[in-house]
């Protein structure tokens, strides 16, 4: 291989002669490094670099620098970048440098641009010129450079100014030139697939090509593709097994072998491709059993990159449809991998093994004495890749020697990723096959005080969730719960000043929970314990907020201590603790209150929330006739404040969704109600979570649940069984696991060993393994949720979690519904389940068959819009002039009856010497008419005229004058198409020709083509501040992105969404505060709602939308709004 | 995939660095003293691979320089092991005639040996999105390759 890159390098003639003069202007950089190289600190490196930069600074800018002082300036100011300096004043002069400069300084300027620009930089549209001028050089290297940086830095947007002519070059004599072809679409299709899209038959041309580096570049293609969508390509099949058996055999040029391997990285590409193309089809594993057995039998030689293509294969022959014969040849590789006194063949036959046991298991007990030595490697890699192993093969029996070993390493390690990582999988582990109650907990105490607050916030509350949930067994639930609370009390008795916050939350939600459950311990033993944490420094004002409802739950008979805290807390700086002391307070003198909002020990779902708080009408219209004002939702609210424009708003906008629940201390009801009322700003409250004062609030609240209720869990989709003694270990087997737990300090002996492999690999065994490990056939996990209640009704405390899950079944739960939009929407829980599934009217249409009638009442109107007759202006109305009228003129010709839509500027699209067509765009509702002009540039008259238009991705609802028999001299004719678009695509380009006869029976036609962008079709969506909310809350795809804010004037809010609007003809429903919503849709179907919010310097923007592609198609048109502005 | 190549000497000097990926320029200098003490920590008896935050770093030493990939979970570290010694194979044929040249120009080429190895090997242009190149110093570092 690295003959062919050599070759390559020679075959650039000329640059490297031209070599000679460099040396001496070099020698400034040569000291450069030099001197960087000799100094000892950090200190001394930045000062010499900045009296380097500051010398460069001075140089760019002078008028006498030439063109290879330039080019030295640029190399130097390259390796500065390097070292982590800014030296972004250079970048102008990188792009002049490649616009100017003689071969190799443009080399110097380009090798440059692409290392200092990113794509989305400004200046690389300077650039855009010196490429295509490059592009369309005859000299071979220019060609090949302005390639190479099309391949590495070029903006998106300008890729279809660059596309034909690099499609060109796939069909260009020089191989080398035709691979960056390939390459530069490859990263085409990577950033912006819809452009490519035309092209995948060329795709295949250089698929085919004589030139093996040109086949190699298309398969990156090719990988990507079968990716995203294995099956459209199963055809290509037969040819990757044919190129794969030519390569093996060597029939490749000498130049691609790698130490005599043929082409070693290609191979492995092929491997790749052939696994996906494979995966879960019988028929297609057949084609490739041949070749991948010679595969496995040509790369027995003894070299690295022998095993590394080994590797590949044995990963493709697990996934493809088993054959016996290959799996039996495969898992001897494995074995001789694993078995290699060669450390870094060890490592590939553990990660080979992980991720073979998925298949089969039995191949771990084949090797299960190794991977007890690598379980006490010295190497970390080696170590954390067999706890990795491990993990895979845990099953009921196994488990707490595994989860022993994992809580072991982790307990030595000290890198934060790896701790986070491995501390989730053991309470995914403990949480599926758990023994017994007391190691649950106590493996879980590990968890908590291991992980810290680096957890991930899903493991307690899964935890958590599991605990208040609960199994079908009362009973065995208050033995669990009884369990923890006694373990959490021994922990609180002890050091507590070391624990970490989230276990701190953790118990003294379960103590406030589940205490009273311990009958034989003083409640004010719990109690005191409680507030002895809220004495303590270390404790965070979040957890205190847990704490502190813990107490409220549990503090009766104690009202003195209570009064005493309350008073004590009720002037703390903190906003929610200081409401959760006064709530304290009321309880403690209310106990028939206390008694009736937190019933101790109540099930969960016997909890009915009356979310359209109808109980307190009463009080309501009473309060209104004694003349309260009305309520106002608090969006209202806020944008009355920010009328009034008196003081800084933050704190209040930010306090008010927590004080909509008011009930935030009744842990039980209030994460729903929170997360739900706070409405439309669902997203708002999340998104302020990260914004100061009110973080606490809502986490306080919140964090016991994740910000959507509960977390679907994987656990979920396990085999629920009916019996509950089914999920307890028969006793037999549970003593033998215990029996063979492992000595704390793991011996050399070999006897400790093979008892520890007794213990790990239990349950491995030839009879069980499959289906021990098999997914679907795991043994029913220890802790089991109990199955959803989907039909009752009472779920409306847990049933928030599925909200999003299916639509379905959504009707059959009305209260969760209900819950939902009542509460947010101040409506009658049936109109909004109607909205929920419709959206109104006025907006959208999601269902298919709505849809349709929409379409076709488009259709009716469009073909109304444009009933009128063709127009043909005469030429005494338009001024007579010689080149093509002028765009001003052209509008002026419009039918009277599109003359008041708005419309865009006209535009040339092409023109002969006879006939000249222009374009004009005009927005209406419903559709996009897209208005051509032909004129007629000659003296003699025209005949035959006739317009076709043609474009994939539009829909032509109606079309008028596209035919015209007779075009006078010097007059005009106006056609037009109204274009209607369904699927949102981010450009659309069309096509079309115009055939006109100059002379009877001589046609001629003259070809033209164009543009048109998605904000071609987006239409304002009209709708208020409520039905956004509920629309909102109804669109399921979600976009969010940071967008660039405009400061330049005034309010950068406002300034930034008008500058979106005229850009984009949104409507901007609301702004209230640092945030605004804005709605549009798509002509008029799908509709798009975008929510901003002003974070920092930047517009947190996160739409949703009922179609997938819409959001993505208006982002990048904000986007390019913003930056064009 | 590969998310970035470095050559970092023993003292911790970054003798060139490439980023597929985009990288703040403040947060490089980090990463790349974290890796090179990463890597720095290992012995020789233990195997090349260590896992960094999300990559898999794939490194090889020769003499005082120690040259780092990082890649992605899903790739074949063995392979990348391979590929790091193919490249300074071709580094090193190529210094061997060239080395007389001066150091930018030197710069030049080894990345034109990288893109030209990019075109090559499927693994580099699986990344190819953001690009960073500097300079071997040809008195030091590329004496150690030989």
């Amino acid at each position: 291989m690295s003959d062919v890159v050599e070759k390559t390098l020679t075959a650039l003639p000329g640059l490297f002669d031209s070599q000679t003069g460099a040396a001496k202007i070099t020698n400034r950089l040569r000291q450069l490094i030099k001197s960087i190289t000799e100094l000892t600190s950090k200190h001394e490196e930045e000062n010499l670099i900045k009296k380097e930069l500051s010398a460069m600074k001075e140089q760019v800018s002078s008028p006498n620098t030439t063109m290879k002082q330039m080019r030295e300036i640029m190399v130097r100011a390259m390796y500065c970048e390097m070292l982590g300096y800014d030296a972004s004043f250079t970048y102008i002069h990188a792009i002049k440098l490649a616009q100017q400069g003689s071969v190799l300084e443009k080399r110097v300027g380009y090798l440059a641009v692409s290392l200092f620009l990113n794509e989305g930089h400004e200046l690389l549209l300077l650039l855009v010129n010196t490429v295509l001028k490059d592009l369309q050089s005859t000299n071979l290297i220019e060609a090949c450079m302005a390639l190479t940086v099309v391949a590495q830095v070029f903006p998106k947007d300008m890729i279809p100014a660059v596309l034909p002519l690099v499609e060109d070059k796939l069909s260009h004599p020089k191989e080398i030139i035709r691979r960056k072809a390939v390459l530069a679409l490859y990263k085409f299709y990577l950033i912006a697939p819809n452009q490519v899209q035309h092209i995948h038959a060329k795709f295949r041309k250089a698929l085919c090509d004589k030139d093996p580096g040109v086949m190699t570049s298309s398969l990156h293609i090719y990988l990507q593709l079968i990716r995203e969508s294995p099956d459209s390509y199963k055809d290509l099949t037969g040819s990757f097994v044919t190129i794969l058996k030519q390569v093996v055999g060597g029939k490749l040029p000498v130049d691609f072998n790698y130490h005599s391997v043929p082409a070693p990285w290609l191979q492995i590409q092929l491997l790749r491709i052939l696994s996906l193309l494979g995966k879960e089809d019988q028929s297609t594993s057949e084609l490739m059993y041949e070749v991948l057995d010679e595969s496995l039998r040509r790369a027995e030689m003894n070299h690295n990159i022998t095993y590394a293509i080994l590797f590949e294969c044995v990963k493709t022959v697990y996934t493809i449809h088993p054959k016996a014969e290959l799996l039996e040849k495969a898992a001897r590789c494995i074995g001789n991998f694993v078995l290699s006194p060669k450390i870094n063949l060890k490592y590939l036959g553990l990660k080979a093994l992980t991720y073979v046991v998925q298949h089969d298991a039995k191949l771990a007990l084949q090797h299960q004495m190794t991977i007890i030595e690598c379980l006490d490697h010295s190497d970390f890699t080696i170590k954390r890749e067999t706890l990795e192993l491990l993990f895979r093969i845990t099953n009921a029996q196994n488990v707490t020697v595994i989860v022993e070993k994992m809580l072991n390493f982790l307990r030595s390690c000290n890198d934060e990723h790896t701790i986070i990582h491995l501390v989730g999988k053991v309470a995914e582990l403990a949480e599926k096959f758990a023994p017994d109650n007391s190691w649950f907990i106590q493996t879980m105490n590990d968890v908590f005080s291991i992980g810290g607050d680096l957890l991930q916030q899903d493991v307690p509350n899964n935890f958590l969730r599991l605990l208040a949930e609960g199994s079908e067994s009362k009973e065995e639930d208050d033995q669990l719960r009884l369990y923890a609370v006694d373990s959490y009390l021994t922990v609180l008795k002890g050091h507590t000043s070391h624990l970490p916050q989230c276990f701190l939350q953790v118990m003294s939600w379960v103590l406030g929970e589940y205490a009273h459950l311990q009958e034989s311990m003083d409640q004010r033993e719990v109690t005191r314990l409680l507030t002895q944490l809220l004495d303590q420094r270390s404790v965070s004002s979040e957890t205190r907020v847990w704490i502190l409802s813990a107490l409220t739950k549990i503090f009766e008979g104690q009202t003195d201590l209570i009064l005493d805290l309350a008073e004590s807390l009720s002037s703390s700086q903190d906003t929610v603790l200081r409401q959760q002391a006064q709530e304290l307070r009321h309880f403690s003198q209310d106990s028939q209150l206390h008694e009736w909002v937190l019933p101790r020990g109540a099930p969960w779902d016997g909890i009915e929330v009356d979310s359209s708080l109808s109980f307190l009408d009463g009080f309501v219209s009473e309060a209104l006739a004694a003349g309260a004002a009305p309520y106002k939702p608090p969006h209202q609210r806020q944008e009355e404040l920010c009328e009034d424009r008196a003081l800084n708003l933050e704190p209040y906008s930010f306090s008010l969704p927590v004080s909509l629940s008011s009930c935030s201390i009744t842990d039980r009801q209030s994460p729903t109600l929170l997360s739900v009322s706070s409405g439309l700003s669902g997203n708002s409250t999340e998104l302020s979570q990260k914004a100061g004062s009110s973080t606490l609030i809502l986490e306080g609240v919140k964090r016991v649940w994740g910000k959507d209720g509960y977390l679907p869990q994987k656990e979920a989709t396990a085999p629920l069984v009916d019996e509950p003694s089914a999920a307890v270990q028969p006793p037999s087997q549970q003593e033998a696991a215990e029996r063979t737990e492992p000595q704390p300090e793991p011996s050399t002996q070999n006897q400790d060993k093979q008892q520890l492999a007794s213990s790990l690999f239990v349950g491995l065994g030839v009879g069980s393994s499959m289906s021990l490990l098999g997914k679907s056939e795991a043994p029913p996990p220890r802790f089991r949720k109990k199955p959803r209640p989907h039909e009752s009704s009472s779920s409306s405390s847990s049933g928030t979690s599925e909200r999003s899950s299916d639509s379905s079944s959504r009707s059959s739960r009305n209260t969760t519904d209900s819950f939902l939009y009542g509460s947010l929407l101040e409506e009658e829980p049936a109109t909004s389940i109607s909205a929920f599934d419709h959206t109104p009217k006025s907006t959208t249409a999601n269902g298919l068959a709505q849809n349709k009638d929409t379409k076709e009442d488009r259709h009716a109107n469009t073909s109304q819009i444009l009933g009128g007759d063709m127009v043909i202006v005469r030429p005494n109305t338009i001024q007579d002039k010689h080149p093509p009228p002028v765009s001003s003129d052209l509008t002026a010709l419009l039918p009277t009856d599109l003359k008041d839509l708005p419309h865009s500027d006209v535009i040339s699209l092409t023109s002969d010497p006879s006939l000249s067509l222009s374009s004009c765009r005009l927005f209406r509702d419903e559709a996009l008419l897209l208005v051509i002009f032909i004129s007629n540039c000659t003296e003699t008259v025209i005949k035959d005229v006739a317009v076709q238009l043609s474009c994939e991705e539009l829909e032509t609802a109606s079309l008028r004058g596209n035919v015209v028999d007779c075009l006078e001299a010097r007059s005009t004719s106006v056609c037009h198409y109204a274009l209607l678009m369904d699927d949102p695509h981010t450009n659309v380009s069309f096509t079309g020709t115009v055939s006109y006869q100059t002379q009877p029976g001589h046609t001629n036609t003259l070809p033209f083509s164009g543009t048109l962008s998605t904000a071609d079709f987006i239409r304002p969506l009209v709708v208020t501040t409520e039905e956004y909310g509920k629309l909102w809350l109804s669109l399921s795809h979600d976009v969010k992105q940071n967008l660039k804010l405009l400061t330049d004037a005034g309010d950068p809010l406002r300034t930034t969404l008008n500058a979106l609007k005229d850009a984009l003809k949104l409507h901007v429903v609301d702004i209230i505060g640092s945030e605004g919503i804005v709605a549009c849709r798509l002509l008029s179907g799908a509709p798009c709602l975008l929510h901003c919010r002003v974070n920092g310097a930047a517009l947190a923007m996160w739409l949703r939308s009922p179609h997938p592609a819409l959001p993505d198609c208006i982002l990048y048109h904000c986007q390019r709004a913003l930056a064009q502005h | 995939m590969i998310k970035f190549i470095l050559m970092v000497n023993k003292q911790g000097q970054t003798r060139l660095s490439k980023y597929y990926e985009q990288v703040e320029l403040g947060k490089r200098a980090a990463l790349e003293a974290d890796v090179v003490r990463g890597c720095l920590a290992r012995r020789k008896e233990e195997c090349s691979f260590v896992e960094y935050k999300d990559y898999k770093l794939v490194y090889r030493q020769y003499a005082a320089l120690f040259i780092v990939v990082g890649i992605t979970e899903n790739e074949n570290e063995l392979s990348i092991y391979e590929l790091v010694h193919n490249f300074v194979e071709v580094l090193d044929k190529y210094f061997s005639r060239v080395s007389e040249l001066d150091v930018s120009f030197i710069s030049v080429i080894t990345h034109e040996v990288l893109l030209t190895k990019l075109d090559y090997d499927c693994v580099f242009s699986d990344a190819c999105i953001y690009m960073r190149v500097s300079f071997l110093n040809a008195q030091s570092d590329h004496v150690q390759f030989r």
